[in-house]
């Protein structure tokens, strides 16, 4: 019991930092080509999250190979019932990380201008992608005794469309903050009123989000149950306010940390209210893929109890400290890294 | 065509496009790793400019293989999902620990590797890319104990409807995966170690950089000769303990039909699978490979006939596989010894064919590799997990034969696309050479 408790709560916190610190690189791609308005910021840009986008990215896989070893049901179920979804975001993230290293490699506007759209594209289609897929699971998957009944397009539906649009907008004005925090001069002017621009789509969307996740999904029934938790949403209403109120007063550094707060607790709600469930079945609870029916052995379970608690915090410890060395950011004239 | 046959050549169409750019960032890191030390201890500007020219395509490459690597891990799920349930209790493991312990370590310091040039000090700069080069064989190291307990399941118990682990301690130490991780990473010194004498051979042939090639060159021919011996050891040392936990797999690689005593290595043999026997077997040297299989000259070795034709793997692709990974194997020990004696004799500049010769070597280790990987696992058909679970019953139920097709055509273009970028690109700055490279990274 208290070892598929612990692996659904770890489940929840790799997630959570993945969207946490892949979320504002993924904002950075999305925002590359409006911001960077010639190849010296551009460069600048792809500078500022050069060093640690790749790290990031592991949380990912981290997060996925988690699954595998502590819900392998889950993780079989939900990677093929999603098949398709999850075969577009690869291609996403493949072509932006190639797109990253390849762009500077060679001195010609038609070879950049390509990977300029590869590295929009690499981060907006997976940045809405999570948002879809994160956005039926929380409604539940038409899943029963006979398999999945969904298909690429039935994920497409209203709600689906809407955590998508939650996800691309939370990033964006993640990304924008990363910019105005880490870039210096008129880039990061720019950064800043853009992320003041998308927090106002943000806000809206987020408000319709809220208020259709009562009719859409059970994701509230768990709060209801114990209100204490709803101290989770609040943090994050009160994280997006806070993010708004900081960078109005041109703080960056407040700004980007408040919207960190705000995705830490946006997806800690969706974890929340999903509890028992990874996966709900949307047409019938018995067929739900829960932390208790889908969970490896408890042996299994004990071992990666083990080498999650030794190593996770030394991850931490060390890619914090690659973010502090490169906590000067960059400048548009700063030290040049060729090929970047 | 059905999920399974799909499923299965786009699993092997994408491992072994991964493993294209794996075994070069496998044994360049640490080619690399070694120059910077040498810079960092003597000082010599030559090695600072090793360090970035050889680093510059090891980046181009490095980053194919991690991008291509997250395709795999999504794929146990999204193509063989029933097999992902029936054993994610221990292979799943293996996988969440080498993100977690292997994997981190080397996308973080990476970033800190390529921008933090000017942002910390000569000594963490180079423990950086040592970091990255020991991550990168830790992960192979880890991938490789998963694959190790396909090959040869232990620490197991058949329960609750699945493999449940009762004895990580087993599987950690499962014999099967050490050898292959031995047998594959050195595999990847091998490309690495050619590929760094090609791109010197090319510069050494047009004299230009010498001093920076020759340097290059003597330093790989040692690490290639160390590796291109040490691979064989361990593979003879993997064959033999495939042979006893597969002897099916064995039997398909010598083309073995009936069991017998004392086998013999033809040195010329032409396999009739359809008629269950060979053709020509010619040149035969006796005894060999019962004692190279258990260390015997008389052990009896089990036939293809000895199992049922639905337990057997396919024996053309295994047997030939097999056979010009050996052949290059011994090629490579050559190949290295001789660029070794001419580079340690500073002949190498008066011996232009053998530079000719090493130019074009360069994608034989590569297609060495490759074929390493189709003994292993078309050899371990058509069991997915060997004697637990066959690969026909570990595909995903719910995905069509229509969408795996688009997901093979899609993987098909893109990773061809790629694949003539990464390599065009890579010839342009090997063919470059050293000096653009120059002062600013």
């Amino acid at each position: 019991m208290e070892y598929q408790i612990t692996w659904f709560v770890l489940w929840g916190i790799l997630w959570t930092a993945y969207f946490m610190t892949d979320g504002f690189d993924l904002g950075v791609g999305m925002l590359y080509n409006l911001l960077g308005k010639d190849d010296t910021e551009k460069r600048a840009i792809i500078r500022s999250i050069g060093p640690v986008w790749d790290g990031n990215e592991v949380w990912l896989v981290t997060a996925g190979g988690a699954t595998f070893a502590a819900f392998p049901a889950t993780y079989a179920l939900m990677f093929s019932y999603l098949y398709s979804a999850l075969l577009i975001i690869l291609f996403g993230l493949i072509i932006r990380g190639v797109a990253l290293e390849f762009r500077g490699k060679i001195e010609s506007a038609g070879w950049k201008r390509s990977w300029d759209a590869a590295i929009f594209a690499g981060s907006f289609v997976p940045a809405f992608l999570f948002g879809v897929a994160f956005g039926n699971i929380f409604q539940g998957l038409p899943m029963d005794a006979r398999g999945y009944h969904g298909s690429l397009f039935s994920l497409l539906n209203p709600y689906g469309l809407l955590t998508g649009a939650l996800f691309v907008l939370l990033f964006s004005v993640h990304g924008g903050l990363w910019l105005a925090l880490r870039t210096g001069g008129e880039l990061s002017k720019k950064a800043a009123s853009t992320a003041a621009q998308a927090w106002r789509a943000l806000a809206l969307v987020a408000v319709i989000f809220l208020i259709y996740t009562a009719f859409a999904t059970r994701l509230y029934d768990n709060f209801l149950r114990s209100p204490l938790w709803f101290i989770v949403p609040a943090a994050a209403v009160c994280g997006l306010i806070a993010a708004r109120f900081f960078l109005a007063r041109s703080d960056a550094s407040r700004a980007f940390l408040a919207s960190c707060i705000a995705i830490v607790t946006v997806t800690l709600t969706g974890i929340v209210g999903l509890y028992p469930n990874l996966v709900p079945s949307s047409l019938d609870p018995a067929f739900s893929l829960t932390a208790f029916n889908s969970s490896s052995s408890i042996y299994t379970l004990r071992i990666m109890t083990v080498v999650a608690v030794i190593f996770v915090p030394i991850v931490i410890a060390y890619q914090a400290w690659v973010y502090r060395v490169f906590r000067h950011g960059v400048t548009t004239n700063g030290p040049a890294v060729e090929g970047y | 065509m059905d999920t399974v046959t799909l499923s299965r050549i786009q699993f092997a169409m994408t491992a072994g496009f991964h493993f294209i750019f794996v075994p070069l960032t496998l044994g360049l890191s640490l080619l690399v790793a070694w120059m910077e030390t040498l810079y960092v201890r003597t000082g010599d500007e030559l090695y600072l400019r090793m360090t970035k020219f050889w680093g510059k395509l090891f980046l181009i490459n490095f980053v194919v293989g991690v991008v291509t690597g997250i395709t795999l891990e999504f794929q146990f799920g999204m193509n063989w999902a029933e097999y992902s349930k029936y054993v994610g209790d221990i292979f799943g493991v293996p996988l969440a620990i080498e993100a977690t312990v292997a994997f981190f370590l080397e996308s973080v310091f990476i970033g800190l590797w390529i921008f933090g040039w000017d942002r910390v000090s000569k000594k963490v700069h180079c423990l950086s890319i040592w970091i990255v080069a020991l991550a990168g064989n830790l992960s192979a190291l880890w991938i490789l104990i998963a694959n190790g307990w396909m090959q040869h399941p232990v620490g197991y118990v058949l329960r609750n409807g699945r493999a449940e682990m009762v004895d990580f301690w087993a599987v950690l130490t499962n014999s099967y995966g050490w050898l292959k991780f031995g047998h594959t990473i050195v595999a990847g010194y091998v490309v690495g170690a050619f590929f760094v004498m090609a791109v010197s051979a090319y510069h050494i042939l047009r004299k230009q950089h010498l001093a920076f090639f020759k340097r290059s060159f003597r330093m790989a021919a040692t690490f290639a000769l160390a590796s291109a011996v040490l691979v064989v050891v361990i593979g003879d040392f993997h064959g033999a303990e495939a042979g006893r936990v597969q002897p099916a797999k064995l039997a398909a690689m010598e083309a073995l039909w009936d069991t017998r005593e004392g086998v013999p290595f033809y040195l010329i043999l032409i396999p009739d699978t359809k008629n269950e026997r060979n053709s020509v077997e010619a040149f035969g040297i006796p005894k060999i490979v019962s004692f190279l299989a258990y260390r015997d000259w008389d052990a009896e070795l089990k036939g293809l006939k000895e199992f049922p034709e639905k337990d057997r793997p396919p024996v053309m692709p295994v047997f030939v596989s097999f056979r010009v990974m050996v052949g290059l194997g011994f090629l490579f020990i050559g190949l290295a010894f001789v660029a070794w004696y001419l580079a340690r004799k500073d002949r190498l500049e008066s011996s232009p064919l053998f530079l000719r010769i090493m130019l074009y070597a360069v994608p034989l280790p590569y297609i060495a590799a490759q074929l390493g990987w189709i003994v292993a696992e078309m050899g371990r058909q058509p069991w997915i997990v060997y004697g637990v679970l066959r690969t026909s019953e570990g595909v995903s139920r719910s995905i069509e034969p229509s969408q795996v097709m688009a997901s093979l055509v899609g993987f098909g273009f893109f990773y061809s696309f790629l694949g003539i970028l990464d390599i065009y690109l890579l010839a342009r700055f090997a063919g470059k050479g050293p000096d653009d490279t120059g002062v600013a990274y």
